[in-house]
């Protein structure tokens, strides 16, 4: 059990590889991935609290035929990148990062497997909810928040 | 069939999926970035409150394209429901409307069932369990695991990291649980 800092705490697991340095407005290229990604979202209907309940009730393939697909386009796509080499629009070399497994993927993940039950929602969706017009499930974001702020508090003293 | 009217659809499994997975190139290509959504519930802790704790104290605006992805996805969301809306009734499994009712759920109109995330559930029992608890328990554990359905799910089994099969596993079992062993004795509360 580890239960000192490293620094691998102060490295985010879905990081800015990026070397150059990004104009403020260069930022505007992720808020329209963002807004397409959103669409699926509504659209796919997978943002619903009854498709999620749906899934974990095995009475739909829909859900797991989104995320299983999800992932065979994510496999190959990396695969070709890592293949061909294929570089970023600012020509640097793409970044990847191998996850060192720690406890708290099981702990933690079984934790948010509940939460994702009740909640309908993965932090994702819980954007595209807002969006949609479910102006309440902001308390549900404010929730996810505080909860991860309590893990930045408890870290030290949680089994990873 | 006019196009427009295609888009209004709900979108299958087969269209929605591979537009998600797409969504870890263009990232990769477009600026260097792994895919992730809850490190944004992270950079909002950071940037907000970071309390001195350690694992709070980084250079949060380095990563400040995550929050515009996410605001992005809430607009998104804006966008497809008011402009995009599907013209026919949502679509449940016949099943899932069995087992639901027979739990106390009575309305089926809309993405989210009305008798559960309703504003006037916001201050009762309901309201704690489904938004505070159940909200606590994404934020808390996304973290602990070290990402989330996009960040494991997705981005690390795309990158074929074991440790994200784990986790998604994890994150199945636990719904599964929620689901069939504990959500019949929480509806029963209310």
């Amino acid at each position: 059990m580890q239960n000192v800092i490293t620094p691998d705490a102060l490295v985010c697991d879905a990081p800015n590889d990026m070397k150059k340095t990004e104009s403020w407005t260069a930022n505007l290229k992720y808020l329209v991935v963002g807004v397409m990604f959103g669409i699926v979202f509504v659209k796919a209907e997978i943002i619903s609290w009854f498709r999620i309940q749906e899934m974990f009730r095995l009475q739909s393939f829909h859900m797991y035929g989104v995320i299983g697909s999800a992932i065979v386009v994510g496999m190959i796509s990396v695969w070709l990148i890592k293949r061909f080499n294929i570089k970023t629009m600012s020509g640097e070399t793409v970044e990847f990062h191998p996850k060192k497994f720690n406890k708290g993927q099981i702990f933690g993940g079984l934790l948010f497997g509940l939460g994702w039950a009740i909640t309908g929602a993965c932090p994702g969706p819980l954007f595209a909810q807002i969006g949609s017009g479910y102006v309440v499930i902001i308390t549900t974001l404010l929730s996810a928040v505080a909860g991860t702020w309590a893990y930045g508090y408890l870290r030290n003293k949680l089994p990873h | 069939m006019e196009f427009i009217d295609l888009i209004r659809k709900p979108w299958p499994w087969y269209v929605a999926g591979p537009l998600i997975g797409l969504t870890v190139p263009t990232l990769l290509l477009i600026g260097n970035k792994s895919f992730g959504i809850s490190s944004s519930l992270r950079h909002i802790c950071a940037a907000c409150m970071p309390a001195n704790i350690p694992f709070f104290q980084y250079n949060w605006k380095k990563e400040i394209w995550n929050l515009f992805f996410v605001v992005g996805v809430l607009m998104g969301g804006f966008l497809a429901t008011t402009f995009l809306e599907n013209p026919d009734s949502f679509q449940l499994s016949s099943a899932t409307i069995a087992d639901l009712k027979a739990l106390g759920i009575r309305d089926f109109s809309g993405l989210m069932p009305a008798d559960l995330f309703d504003a006037a559930n916001l201050f009762t029992l309901k309201g704690l369990v489904f938004f505070v608890l159940g909200g606590f328990m994404v934020g808390f554990g996304t973290r602990w695991a070290g990402g989330c359905t996009s960040g494991h799910a997705i981005m690390g089994l795309s990158n074929l990291q074991w440790p994200s099969l784990v986790a998604t596993c994890c994150f199945m079992v636990g719904g599964f649980a929620m689901t069939h062993l504990i959500l019949p004795h929480l509806m029963k509360l209310f």
